[in-house]
């Protein structure tokens, strides 16, 4: 068994070399993506948000479209970064060998992986866009102060990269993330505070639900977009930052161990 | 001249099981040197741990004086590569898979497209560079990774079985670029398993088995240390071997016979008397020095 590498990975700018490949590809299948990035969320919005809507009126002191596109931007972010860093990832790192070719580069997992945790933010920010126009289009949003949503959403797509990519590098194929949706991604969808406050469920499952970084990610989000002071910023930015760096850190060690054999 | 690469007692263990060896070589700069062994023999391994990508479990490695530990990136940067398994971008074209390798070189954008156009000419892909790479033939595929491992103009260039797989007109074709790379000066380090590829293009080798080196030296070298200068292949049962062992050292495989002799007429002689033999006589070579070293039973088992 070959020793963990430990290190602590170094960022450098050469990171942004992988951004820019998967920007390159990106644009080539631009048509599918932007079907993807603005029919769902129109469909989460017209469906949940008038149709739910009609029946709540109000939720937290705003009209209910406006409390879930705010939760729909957080959790897009989480769901388009997610996607990336399993299938698109796993892609590159093992059957395609996208990543064995560049390691003959002067390239290393450190910066394949901060380009593609850059990726998945960016990512993030374009699906994000497109919620946040189709929201103001039925008139959910009533600010440019919503715009401050926009890196927060990059943030969120950072900080569910690391653990997508960790499931990458752990992974034995395709089927594996079906675990990881189950397991975390649809749980959060569900208990994070996208569809309704966390202060209607249990104290028990509110003090667990504190510890998910996409509670975090719409605490910041929905105020931006209702146009409402944000109570904790720092305490919500540094708990998606932290999850960025150890998620990254832990990324770079497990894919260290699959790839540097 | 300071030799390109150095390595001295590199070991690598996969848990129990140990891959390579105890092994040494010196690489000298501007020569073809090549790796040959059958399968499983660690060459890939061994290339592996030069560039950095697989930490060695013992020994020392120096390429171009710089410590593989240390350094490798820097080391990286003076290399080009062509892996065992093509491993093109199929998200890109013939010639984006080249504009983008060589943006993880930072090479300038400006300099980068004449230089694209010089190796899509090398590699004879001109006429494809707007093709996607899973429309290419094998050997195509195969000139296109060799073109890409020349976009950072390297001094060393690794080649892992450069021509497994292709047919043997694409495979002269990569033998004439080769050797054109090698005239320029770039150092090439090769693995095969072919003895023809390794007799036409390596000045030095290295012969392997398990793990393990067990000479090298050039490919006249190898012959003259190892077999005989003369062969004879007999096919055919043979009426009375005893004889023939006077005359040669010979080796059976089923039905066919291979005779060794410094002088090979009076063992002709012995055979033209034969009526319903038919064999052939050649110069010893590579193979006979390969199966030789590394025994005549089969690999994969
Ligand atoms: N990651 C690994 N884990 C365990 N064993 C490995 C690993 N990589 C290689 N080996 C073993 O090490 C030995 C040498 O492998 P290597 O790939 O270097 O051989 P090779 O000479 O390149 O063979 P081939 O001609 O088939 O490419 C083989 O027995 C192989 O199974
Ligand atoms: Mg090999």
């Amino acid at each position: 068994m070959n020793a963990m590498n430990w290190q602590l990975p170094i960022i450098r700018r050469s990171a942004l070399t992988i951004w820019r490949r998967n920007i390159l590809v990106w644009r080539k299948l631009i048509g599918p993506a932007i079907v993807m990035n603005f029919g769902e969320p129109a469909l989460y919005l017209l469906g949940l948000g008038f149709g739910l809507g009609f029946f709540i009126g109000e939720m937290a002191n705003m009209p209910y479209l406006t409390f879930l596109a705010s939760g729909i931007i957080a959790s897009t972010a989480m769901t388009t970064a997610s996607f990336e860093g399993m299938y698109s990832v796993y892609t590159r790192m093992v059957p395609q060998n996208t990543y064995e070719a560049i390691l003959t580069t002067p390239l290393d997992i450190d910066d394949i992986l901060a380009g593609e945790m850059l990726w998945c933010g960016t990512k993030s920010v374009f699906s994000g866009i497109a919620i946040l126009l189709v929201a103001a289009l039925l008139g959910a949003v009533h600010s440019w102060h919503a715009l401050w949503a926009i890196p927060v959403v990059f943030l969120t797509g950072l900080c569910f990269a690391g653990p997508a990519i960790i499931m990458s590098a752990l992974s034995p194929g395709y089927d594996f993330f079906n675990y990881y949706f189950v397991l975390a991604v649809t749980p959060m969808f569900i208990m994070c505070g996208v569809f309704y406050p966390i202060s209607t469920l249990p104290e028990v499952m509110q003090s667990i639900v504190y510890l998910l970084p996409l509670t975090h990610a719409v605490e910041l989000t929905r105020p931006l977009i209702a146009g409402n002071p944000v109570e904790h910023p720092l305490l919500h930015l540094g708990v998606l930052a932290g999850y960025t760096l150890i998620g990254y850190y832990f990324a770079v060690v497990l894919t260290r161990k699959r790839l540097i054999v | 001249m300071q030799p390109i690469v150095q390595a001295r007692h590199l070991e690598k263990h996969f848990a129990r099981f140990t891959a390579v060896k105890d092994v040494s070589f010196t690489i000298p700069r501007g020569k073809c040197f090549g790796f040959l062994g059958p399968n499983g023999a660690g060459k890939t391994t061994i290339l592996r741990i030069l560039l950095g990508l697989s930490p060695a479990t013992g020994g020392q490695l120096t390429v171009f004086d710089l410590d593989i530990q240390q350094q490798a990136r820097e080391i990286r940067r003076r290399i080009g590569v062509v892996p065992q398994q093509d491993n093109l971008d199929p998200d890109f074209t013939v010639r984006e898979n080249l504009q983008i390798y060589a943006s993880y070189f930072a090479l300038p954008r400006r300099e980068i497209e004449s230089r694209i156009d010089r190796l899509l000419e090398f590699a004879a892909l001109s006429e494809r560079a707007d093709a996607k790479t899973e429309h290419l033939s094998g050997g195509m595929k195969r000139r296109l990774t060799i073109a890409r491992a020349l976009i950072n103009d390297p001094e060393l260039v690794i080649l892992d079985e450069p021509t497994t797989g292709l047919d043997p007109q694409a495979r002269h074709v990569i033998w004439a670029k080769l050797s054109e790379l090698r005239d320029r000066g770039t150092t090439l380090v090769l693995t095969t398993h072919y003895m023809e590829e390794a007799e036409r293009l390596c000045d030095e080798l290295v012969v392997m088995d398990h793990g393990l080196i067990l000479d090298q030296g050039s490919p006249a070298q190898l012959i003259k240390r190892h077999v005989e200068p003369e062969v004879i292949e007999i096919s055919g049962e043979l009426p009375d071997s005893s004889e023939l062992e006077q005359l040669c050292r010979i080796e059976h495989i089923g039905r066919s016979h291979y005779c060794y002799a410094h002088n090979p007429r009076p063992l002709l002689d012995h055979l033209q008397n034969q009526q319903d033999l038919i064999f052939l006589h050649r110069p010893a070579d590579l193979e006979d020095v390969f199966l030789k070293l590394t025994g005549r039973e089969l690999r994969d088992t």
